[in-house]
């Protein structure tokens, strides 16, 4: 039996026609929509590099069933920067080393948008640490990772106060 | 992954009629259910998608005092509810101590209830599991078990419950809300889950086609919210089920315990409340004479399954800086490292 579902990804309404219920948002974001900035690490859960924004939350696409996110809106890595303008968190990974090989990058990146849109950690690099630790970097670039995410932190936090 | 058919019922009966044939399995988030069929550890036939079923995403602070959370309320959200982590502290910091935000972003209350151990052997299926496949044997007897059960374990099964979450809502007398073929009933959390015993196959007292709907707090369990704490060791400090964890909740009056709650994650196939701990913390001095008795008492059947001898020491220690933490007073704020006993002000506690 085929299911017919529709997306939203990256601002863009999409259509799918599934023949087989076993797809995950991250196949399909990758197999059908040639969009392979989310990557597959363990594809089980564990490594964070899938992560996307569903409805605005972040969470691991290789656990997702497509079929059952019919009508969502998705942000994946190709969505964030605007134009030729990088997002201000993928600017400070570069600012800050935030990588090494670059595999779980656009996971960390798409998480820690999603951790400032949760608003729980602030400019705490303990809180941040802890939640970010759904992220794995196999290079170990968690020091430039927390620098960067912080850096956006206080950056975002200060413009507040003077706005 | 084994092919499924799929459906998404609209309404609670129509998702129980088709979760009631036998290969069908419910679907919320996925985020146990399809690591489990993408190992080949769990088989179903159809996927019963009840993400879409009306009013079981809701948080109701009811008017008796006791709040009523709906089994799709996600696990994040549940713990970010201001009014419920003020009244629930340590329930709000066992979820999230547990998995990482991602995960708890998806996670539904009901799938946390109904999460499946993580047992090595059960979840490879080219190893015996007697709670995978009934009667075929137990590979973690004499395996890797260094993690596994000291108490409540039998011959058969010597897996444990991996929830955090469970471990605070059995302390506190949470009741599970279960719509069924014949209707809605309610079952304390301490009787959902079994312990092994001649049939560990059988790991919860759901029938065919038993949907969880709702998750209780009885008025009194907010009684507890001023010396309330859940503590958890892992392997690392973030992201890792418990090696051993306790909820402990106090109510102190005049210097005395007037009521205590305590449970323990990590031990057992079920989160185990120790309810001769808490008899033996009634109307005493909250001190460390009385919490080393309440831990002695808390593992006074425990016994080693394997190579685990030390998880029984390691428990009473934990249930001792539990018990303190929670006198010392629930933190105006969740630690920056949810449950970790290195989180400042718990280390030396």
């Amino acid at each position: 039996m085929t299911h017919s579902i529709s997306l939203t990804v990256n601002g863009a309404r999409r259509d799918f026609q599934l023949d087989d219920p076993r797809v995950t948002l991250l196949d399909l974001l990758r197999e059908r929509l040639q969009l392979t900035g989310t990557k597959k690490g363990c594809d089980r859960g564990q490594c964070g590099a899938c992560t996307i924004l569903v409805d605005g939350r972040r969470i691991n696409s290789c656990l997702a069933l497509a079929i059952s996110h019919d009508g969502a809106d998705i942000l994946t890595i190709e969505g964030v920067a605007r134009g030729d303008q990088l997002h201000p968190v993928q600017a400070a990974f570069i600012a800050h080393d935030g990588f090494q090989c670059g595999f779980c990058t656009p996971g960390q990146i798409m998480s820690a948008i999603g951790m400032m849109r949760e608003a729980q950690a602030g400019d705490d690099p303990e809180r941040i640490r802890e939640c970010m630790s759904g992220n794995l970097c196999r290079c170990g670039a968690y020091a430039g990772i927390v620098d960067a995410v912080l850096e956006v932190q206080t950056h975002e936090a200060s413009q507040r106060r003077s706005a | 992954m084994k092919p499924f058919d799929y459906v998404r019922p609209a309404t609670i009966a129509e998702a129980v009629t088709a979760a009631a044939q036998p290969g069908a399995t419910y679907l919320a988030a996925g985020t146990n259910l399809l690591d489990l069929m993408k190992g080949g550890v769990s088989r179903p036939d159809r996927l019963v998608d009840v993400t879409r079923l009306k009013g079981l995403d809701r948080i109701e602070h009811l008017a008796d005092g006791s709040v009523r959370i709906g089994a799709l309320v996600r696990n994040a959200d549940l713990a970010h509810d201001m009014a419920f982590a003020k009244a629930y502290p340590a329930v709000a910091e066992a979820l999230l101590s547990g998995a990482s935000a991602q995960l708890r972003n998806a996670a539904t209350v009901g799938g946390n209830l109904l999460q499946r151990t993580r047992c090595a052997y059960f979840y490879d299926p080219a190893s015996r599991c007697n709670r995978r496949e009934a009667g075929s044997g137990c590979d973690a007897h004499g395996g890797e078990n260094r993690l596994h059960a000291v108490l409540g374990w039998s011959e058969g099964c010597i897996a444990t419950h991996p929830s955090d979450f469970c471990v605070p809502l059995v302390a506190l007398d949470a009741i599970v809300e279960i719509e069924g073929r014949s209707g809605r009933r309610e079952l304390p959390l301490d009787e959902l889950h079994r312990l092994p015993g001649a049939a560990p196959e059988r790991e919860t007292a759901l029938e065919p086609g038993d949907l969880i709907v709702a998750l209780r707090l009885p008025a009194v369990a907010r009684d507890f919210a001023g010396h309330a704490r859940y503590l958890k060791v892992r392997e690392r400090t973030s992201y890792a089920f418990a090696v051993v964890s306790a909820a402990a909740a106090l109510r102190i009056e005049n210097g005395k315990i007037s009521d205590a709650r305590l449970a323990l994650g990590g031990v057992a196939a079920k989160p185990w409340r120790a309810r001769a701990a808490e008899a033996a913390l009634k109307s005493v001095t909250p001190d460390a004479a009385s919490f080393r008795a309440a831990a002695q008492a808390a593992l006074a059947d425990a016994k080693p399954s394997g190579d685990n001898a030390f998880k029984i020491e390691l428990a009473r220690r934990i249930v001792v800086r539990a018990l303190t933490l929670a006198a010392a007073g629930t933190p105006a704020r969740i630690p920056a490292l949810p449950a970790s006993p290195f989180a400042s002000g718990a280390l030396h506690a």
